[in-house]
């Protein structure tokens, strides 16, 4: 009986996806023994006409990461769909738009402005932007249209299943894909779909070994300002936390090392908008119930949007800047 | 056609919805723009309420609670009150005017203050204009197939 097949997909990524199930360590033997591997571009040789020339269904599972930002992330997105029995969403960016999402706060026009004319390092008098298609003697040749708006991937195709983290951790990614492997030779059911891999339901707070007092602060800090207890919560020590929006599943590491959740878990499966749960969260541990003062403390958060939607922006309730 | 607002009302049990009841039996006039919905406390409003229904429509939103030191449960206003100005800070950073947003006190008694509140937001919403999400859905797009990749 042939093999069933594997494809792993990097989208608008850094490619720390990629590297993190290499992480898996000799568990990827295991991988590499059940399945055939029909694409990876970070790891191995495959054209996309290998894909093409595949009959519909024919991938058992498809690992997607990164996020949809231009013609091609969202082609390839729609062959994998078609191509896969399974699909799953993986990591931050895959999940609901990651790093790559945060563009979302400006456009495409001033992205490209930005990068093609206005950066310091860049000479351009003629103001040469990249053409998606252009003429040359040998005639026509293209690269992919860039989007205005950063999306995640079930919001452009069908997704079965969701394995978030930035990256997801290596323990969860081995035991995801152990448990494939079981279900696919002894033929369990898969779990729902929409079921979220390798995380758990509740909130990195749950997961975090550090004391919640009722202290209320009178200033937000970041974290290179001093140093911090390493017993009590963050987040009563003026550190803009984001652990009650995120997540568990990453085994707590940032907040047990003393850095500030970061949020790449995704949400947990209580809250709908990352952004609007850390305000709520964030407002209960401010010491004031006068306006002025509450106005001077919550100033002293920086950048509230890029820090409450670092990960989830292009998946949140408004999901981008308003012109 | 004349732009009618849309702005959702979000009314605490014991204070601001007695109060917009004063108003009706009293039968004041006021703008119907207003789409009230009794929350029990001013802070039962989660901050994802607002862009929630800003998302699906509401050119405004307007959170009523009872006065300061009044609240039924003690200081769920005041949880209300800390939240407002961070969701303001949110609704900037997404370029949205946050004057979309008001928090007021209204107490029971006082439904001569929710009709002058609902009148002056009402067209403070009408003068800000209707609320545009741009290229916020994802339209389906051709597929373009890449054949030299
Ligand atoms: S009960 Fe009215 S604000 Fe709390």
């Amino acid at each position: 009986m042939p093999k069933p097949k594997l494809a792993v997909y990097w989208a608008a990524s850094c490619g720390g996806c990629d590297i993190a199930i290499l992480d898996i360590e000799d568990k990827i033997l295991a991988v590499a023994d059940f399945f055939d591997l029909c694409l990876w571009p970070c790891a191995a040789d495959f054209k996309y006409a290998d894909v093409r020339a595949m009959d519909d269904k024919s991938i058992t599972l498809t690992l997607f990461n990164g996020a949809i930002r231009n013609s091609e992330n969202y082609e390839i997105a729609r062959l994998l769909r078609g191509k896969s029995v399974v699909l799953a969403a993986f990591g931050s960016c895959a999940t609901e738009g990651g790093i790559p999402g945060l563009a979302n706060l400006t456009g495409k026009e001033a992205i490209l402005d930005y990068v093609y004319i206005k950066s310091p390092s860049t000479v351009n008098p003629d103001k040469i932007y990249p053409q998606p298609r252009c003429k040359v003697p040998e005639g026509e040749i293209y690269i992919p249209e860039m989007w205005n708006t950063v999306r995640a991937l079930h919001q452009v195709i069908d997704v079965d299943y969701i394995i978030p983290g930035c990256p997801p951790q290596s323990d969860q990614i081995a035991a995801v894909v152990g448990a494939v492997i079981d279900i696919l030779s002894t033929g369990k059911p898969l779990p729902p779909k929409g079921t979220v891999l390798g995380a758990s339901e509740k909130s990195c707070c749950d997961e975090c070994p550090r004391k919640r007092d009722v202290k209320k602060i009178t200033k937000f800090r970041r974290p290179f300002e001093g140093p911090t207890d390493p017993d009590i919560c963050l987040m009563e020590q003026g550190l803009v936390c984001l652990g009650p929006a995120t997540r568990s599943g990453c085994g707590a590491k940032c907040v047990s090392a003393g850095m500030p959740c970061r949020g790449c878990y995704s949400l947990p499966a209580n809250v709908r908008d990352q952004g609007a749960k850390m305000v709520s969260a964030l407002a209960s541990v401010v010491d004031s119930t006068d306006p002025t003062e509450i106005d001077r403390i919550i100033a002293t958060i920086p950048d509230p949007v890029g820090t409450f939607y670092r990960f989830s922006l292009a998946e949140s309730f408004l999901r981008r800047k308003q012109a | 056609m004349d732009f009618e607002p849309k702005i959702l009302g979000l009314l605490c049990n014991w204070c601001s919805y007695t109060g917009a009841d004063l108003a009706g039996t009293a039968r004041m006039k006021y703008p119907p723009n207003v789409y009230t919905v009794r929350v029990m406390c001013s802070g039962r409003v989660d901050p994802g309420f607002i862009l929630d229904a800003m998302r699906a429509g509401a050119d405004g939103v307007l959170v009523c609670g009872c006065h300061p030191g009044d609240c039924h449960y003690v200081e769920g206003n005041y949880k209300c009150l800390r939240r407002i100005p961070l969701t303001k800070k949110l609704l900037e950073g997404f370029g949205i005017d946050p004057r979309r947003l008001r928090l007021e006190w209204v107490s029971a008694s006082e439904g001569g203050r929710f009709k002058e509140v609902v009148t002056e937001f009402t067209e403070q919403i009408r003068a800000l204009g209707p609320l545009k999400l741009n290229d916020w859905a994802f339209a389906e797009q051709p597929l373009e197939v890449h054949e030299a990749a």
